[in-house]
């Protein structure tokens, strides 16, 4: 398979190189071989043993290092991380548009915003109070700790108490990288249906608080409220859940007064 | 799909592993899955080889070890195979469970080709 598009061309195969090699000169080959030399074989050949080792080591060794550095370093400063992840169109920029807002003032915040292309999410986050940069990761599918951490001393020093994270819009991988954030936050839109916590358990069950957002919408969709904390539920006992509309602001209230608390979860030694 | 990002991980650990061990081809690797890891196995067959290519892992063939998730009830006290994807006491139906293995994603074990005099030392890291 090619690395670059997948398509069924062998590897350093080029594209587009429909070139003919005619190849029909004649090889006549008539010499002939003495071979009446000796094989002494006094030099020494390197013996290669195959053996079996056991190793138990993770596969994502390298993430979780830059993970626990990432965390070791927040910890030193005094930073709570959380990590957004959600499906893209969950409304995740709009509700930290309206959080960075409503904690101006009170919570020194930072974001750091994962994208495959553009900055949009950054400039639409920038002149609310808090330090914002962007991360295009242009191929992948999810943020790592690595590069997180790279941006870690710009964006988070100074006095910083809340660092956002938002992932890249996915529900399948972002969930399976640590970020060296304190907590994992899911968000779910009740246009996205109720069933979506078991269609995609893997972040549900690792997320322990998950916000509904656009519930203003509810009245205009067969959307199910209990069927929904239902399912939340028995992905992930004891999950905490927010439900809000950052459009029309209702449920901010408790959402903005868990971040206030979350602000002071870590304290710099 | 982030089973590349998975695989060439993979690789990375794997090598690490060898070179430690003075390895100069790893012709195996066995690798546990856990169901809960966010990795799906066919997808990460589909790409090993490709991530292995250019590495003491080239041609290497892949083991992997799927775990099923378990889980053992608060109220019960017994162990169950939850059915994916609720996390839910078999026994007694209670949402009250810790998560016992499923979220498994390492290197059980590789075999490793290493010349005669090299160095063997012990590696583990979990």
């Amino acid at each position: 398979m090619c690395k670059d598009c997948g398509c069924s061309k062998a590897l350093g195969q080029v594209h587009g190189h429909h070139h003919d090699h005619p190849h029909d000169h004649d090889h006549p080959h008539d010499h002939d071989h003495p071979h009446d030399h000796d094989h002494a074989h006094d030099h020494d050949h390197p013996h290669v043993e195959r053996r079996t080792i056991e190793l138990e080591r993770k596969v994502l060794a390298g993430n979780d290092a830059h993970a626990e550095a990432n965390r070791e370093w927040l910890s030193r400063h005094g930073v709570t991380a959380i990590n957004l992840i959600s499906s893209p169109g969950t409304g995740k920029t709009y509700l930290l548009e309206r959080t960075l807002e409503r904690l101006r003032g009170r919570v020194p915040c930072a974001v750091i915003t994962g994208d495959q292309c553009t900055d949009n999410d950054a400039k639409r986050l920038m002149g609310k109070g808090a330090m914002v940069k962007q991360i295009e990761t242009i191929n992948s599918c999810h943020l790592d700790a690595a590069r997180v951490g790279a941006l870690l001393p710009e964006v988070a020093g100074k006095g910083v108490k809340l660092l956002f994270i938002e992932n890249i819009g996915n529900l399948v991988c972002p969930a399976a990288f640590d970020l060296g954030e304190h907590f994992k936050v899911a968000l779910l839109s009740t246009t996205e249906g109720e069933d979506k916590p078991i269609k995609y358990p893997t972040l549900f069950s690792m997320a322990p608080v998950v916000v509904l957002t656009k519930m203003d919408l509810v009245p205009h969709l067969d959307w199910s409220l209990p069927k929904c904390r239902e399912y939340l539920h028995r992905i992930r006992p004891g999950v905490y859940v927010f439900e809000l509309s950052a459009k029309t602001g209702a449920g901010m209230d408790a959402w903005i007064d868990y971040l206030e608390k979350l602000a002071g979860y870590v304290q710099a030694p | 799909m982030h089973e590349m990002a998975i695989a060439l991980a993979l690789i990375e650990q794997a090598e690490k592993a060898a070179k430690e061990q003075g390895a100069r081809a790893i012709p195996g690797i066995t690798v546990v899955v856990g169901r809960l890891s966010g990795v799906d196995p066919d997808a990460l067959r589909a790409v090993f080889e490709l991530a292995a290519e250019e590495s003491l892992a080239a041609g290497a063939t892949l083991e992997i070890e799927l775990v099923e998730a378990r889980v053992r009830c608060r109220k019960c006290g017994k162990m169950s195979r939850p059915e994916p994807p609720f996390m839910t006491c078999v026994e007694c139906g209670a949402l009250d469970v810790d998560l016992e293995c499923g979220r498994e994603l390492y290197i059980k074990s590789m075999d490793v080709d290493v010349e005669d005099g090299k160095s063997e030392g012990g590696v583990s890291n979990v």
